[in-house]
């Protein structure tokens, strides 16, 4: 049947078949629009995809553009990498937790850091009161690090660590740890976040200005690329972008613009964008909406594949490959009805298989009160698990290709987020446009408006503006996870107790020959491999930098 | 006489970064006719505190998400009462256990704003208790 046929029927049912219903009773919305405010029609067919190139449009997956997959049997031949996030306390409880969860079949590890060591206060400093061990584990040297991964052979698993502008002290610390248990450093896999421009954007824990910022970044992938060649250096995230309130099109668009930034400064120190490319990941949320969502990583795939080889020119097929590490919006989750959080999660679980993600992180329903529970962490585990081995979904590549909905919005979502990027090109680049405050302004704009629609109703969030029940007769918390406060004295004993067992001598040599190395325009990452073998601790090495680099102070936009 | 407008100070203490729910509600005060103040991110006791006699703000809005609240909070109120500022009410909101709430107003916290509260009702609250001529 040709398209005009299809024209003319689709006509027809609109005269005849829809009309009558039309005419009796409306439709339950004037318009219906996206989680992020695409307008969605009543109906796709054939005629919304009349220009579209199978073969330059979609592809095969392994081939460019990426649409349908990075990979070419994607989970037919190897499942997603079911990589929870977890880290509290001391650097025994997270060793313990992993441990646990490495038993239950979780394969990749997720380290989260406590906020000290996110940016770069040791346990004992005054601005770390209050926070040590609560949002992830304490680490103030490398005997921390020893004692999260004891008895984790590091060549079994891989590691990813959200760690940013320290990471390069971190990275060091893994290295050495690896090197003590007898692996060396080419073999260790995982992941250093390393994405110090997002946390300028939305997630706040930058210290240093953006260029030596940057510039310490650089120093990871430059290293890595010459000594730890299966590390994925730099993960680009646009979770964070998100969950500060940006809609799914401006997390893309923004994460791609990073992404340039990050690319045209690893160019200006001389790197060829094949030898590092192939080592960037990046990281995308999973929302509300699940044609939306899936729709925006089939769209980021296609547009980082062109991105990549028209301004970089890159030649390696692997430098064009957008392999994402996706997770949870924890803002979806909310507090009231908390067990129904388990749902949300299932679904953005589905969105992330659906989407052909190489890693998915899930949400525990508890997350809104505290660290999760053991049971808790289980269930999030069991529901990629449930997911992965009782539905189906893996048995075919890119199952939602084909729809005429998804296939449209992944057009209209590259072609809004290209928009993005144009802008952001005339403004100079990802770089002023923060400087600017234009990223800012247009996060919080997003961010305003999602509240206004909660706050009207329009947005509906089931058990907070429809659906509730009263407060007495909800969740009582009697079963959350309340932190030790006692972990604070004990990681501070814990310090004090390395640094008088440490040679100081080469501790001061250390500290200065990292200070040379920050003067010149050498990679730093040598410099402090060393430091942190003499158990130099992080606050030490990141006070020489804020010293040498001071801090970053930006201006907020309400 | 004129009704002075009702300032309120917004503030990050600790290290969290995350600040947009912070922000939320220092738009809808502001779009309420509020004069808000935002101090931005990682605020130590003493910024928030002299923050607060500055601006001669007539609330503090406190955020905490990282967990830190039980040990900054009671700080803040006792700087503020030191400074003189016991008029000033201090609000607090984010991801706080509702087993804490008693402590923390037995401390001197005025509100406690749970997640999922509508910042409309953070504007009433504020300008049924804490308006001054």
């Amino acid at each position: 049947m040709g398209s005009d046929d299809t024209q003319k029927a689709f006509e027809k049912w609109q005269d005849t078949t829809l009309k009558k219903v039309l005419d009796k009773s409306t439709e339950r919305e004037k318009t219906f629009v996206t989680e992020s405010g695409i307008p969605v029609k009543r109906l796709y067919t054939p005629l919304d995809l009349e220009h579209t190139d199978y073969n330059k449009d979609l592809g095969f997956p392994g081939e460019a553009p990426y649409t349908r997959g990075v990979y070419p049997t994607m989970y037919r031949g190897r499942l997603w990498t079911m990589r929870n996030y977890a880290g509290f306390g001391t650097a025994e409880d997270t060793n313990r937790r992993f441990r646990y969860l490495l038993e239950q079949g979780m394969p990749g590890l997720s380290v989260a850091f406590d906020l000290p060591t996110q940016l770069g206060y040791d346990s004992g400093d005054p601005m770390a009161e209050g926070a040590v061990g609560r949002v992830g584990v304490a680490v103030d040297t490398l005997a921390d690090m020893e004692v999260i991964f004891k008895d984790i052979p590091l060549d079994k698993v891989s590691t990813s660590m959200t760690i940013n502008a320290p990471a390069t002290v971190l990275l060091a610390m893994y290295i050495v740890v690896g090197e003590k248990q007898g692996i060396p450093q080419e073999k260790l896999t995982g992941t250093t976040q390393n994405d110090i421009l997002k946390d300028f954007i939305a997630r706040g824990t930058y210290i240093f200005p953006p260029e030596p910022s940057i510039r310490l970044c650089l120093d990871i992938i430059e290293y890595c690329y010459k000594h730890v060649p299966k590390w994925n250096t730099l993960s680009i995230t646009g979770y964070h972008i998100r969950e500060a309130g940006a809609n799914a099109i401006q997390e893309l668009a923004f994460t791609l613009a990073n992404a340039i930034t990050y690319i045209e400064k690893a160019r200006e120190r001389g790197l060829d964008v094949d030898d590092f490319a192939p080592r960037l990941s990046y990281s995308l949320g999973c929302h509300r909406d699940l044609f939306e969502e899936v729709a925006k990583y089939r769209a980021a795939r296609r547009l980082f594949a062109k991105i990549i080889k028209e301004r970089f020119k890159a030649k390696n097929p692997k430098s064009s490959l957008f392999r994402t590490y996706s997770g949870s919006c924890g803002s979806t989750l909310i507090t009231q009805q908390p067990l129904n959080n388990i749902v949300r999660v299932t679904m953005h679980a589905l969105m992330g298989i659906l989407g052909g993600h190489q890693a998915i992180h899930t949400s525990c329903w508890d997350e809104g009160y505290a660290i999760p529970t053991e049971d808790s962490a289980r269930i999030s585990l069991r529901t990629q698990q449930i997911l992965a081995y009782e539905n189906g979904l893996t048995k075919t590549i890119d199952p939602l290709a084909g729809s005429y909905y998804v296939e449209s919005l992944t057009d209209e979502i590259e072609k809004r987020a290209s928009e993005y990027l144009e802008k952001i090109d005339r403004m100079g680049g990802m770089l002023k446009a923060i400087e600017n405050g234009f990223v800012f302004q247009e996060i919080q704009e997003s961010s305003v408006q999602f509240q206004r629609e909660v706050d009207s109703g329009e947005k509906v969030i089931v058990g907070l503006n429809k659906f509730t029940i009263p407060e007495e007769e909800d969740f009582e918390e009697q079963d959350i996870f309340e932190a030790d406060p006692g972990v604070e004295t004990l990681q501070k004993e814990k310090l004090t107790k390395v640094k008088a067992e440490r040679n100081g001598e080469d501790v001061k040599l250390a500290l200065s020959k990292l200070e040379k190395a920050i003067d010149s325009t050498e990679n730093l990452m040598p410099c402090i491999i060393e430091a942190v073998k003499h158990y130099v601790s992080l606050g030490e090495i990141c006070q020489v930098m804020r010293d040498k680099w001071g801090e970053f102070k930006p201006t907020t936009y309400i | 006489m004129q009704k002075r407008k009702i300032r309120v100070l917004i503030a990050k203490a600790g290290l969290d970064g995350h600040d947009r729910g912070a922000k939320i509600v220092a738009r809808t005060l502001k779009d309420a006719g509020m004069e808000v103040i935002y101090t931005g991110l990682r605020q130590s006791v003493d910024q928030v505190v002299s923050a607060a006699v500055q601006e001669d703000v007539d609330v503090v809005g406190l955020s905490f998400l990282s967990g830190d609240h039980l040990v900054l909070l009671p700080k803040i109120v006792q700087r503020l009462k030191e400074q003189g500022k016991e008029d000033v009410a201090i609000l607090a909101g984010g991801i706080i256990l509702k087993r804490h709430i008693p402590e923390l107003e037995e401390l001197g916290v005025k509100k406690v704003f749970l997640p999922g509260t509508p910042p409309e009702e953070i504007v009433r609250y504020i300008e049924e208790n804490a308006s001054r001529s």
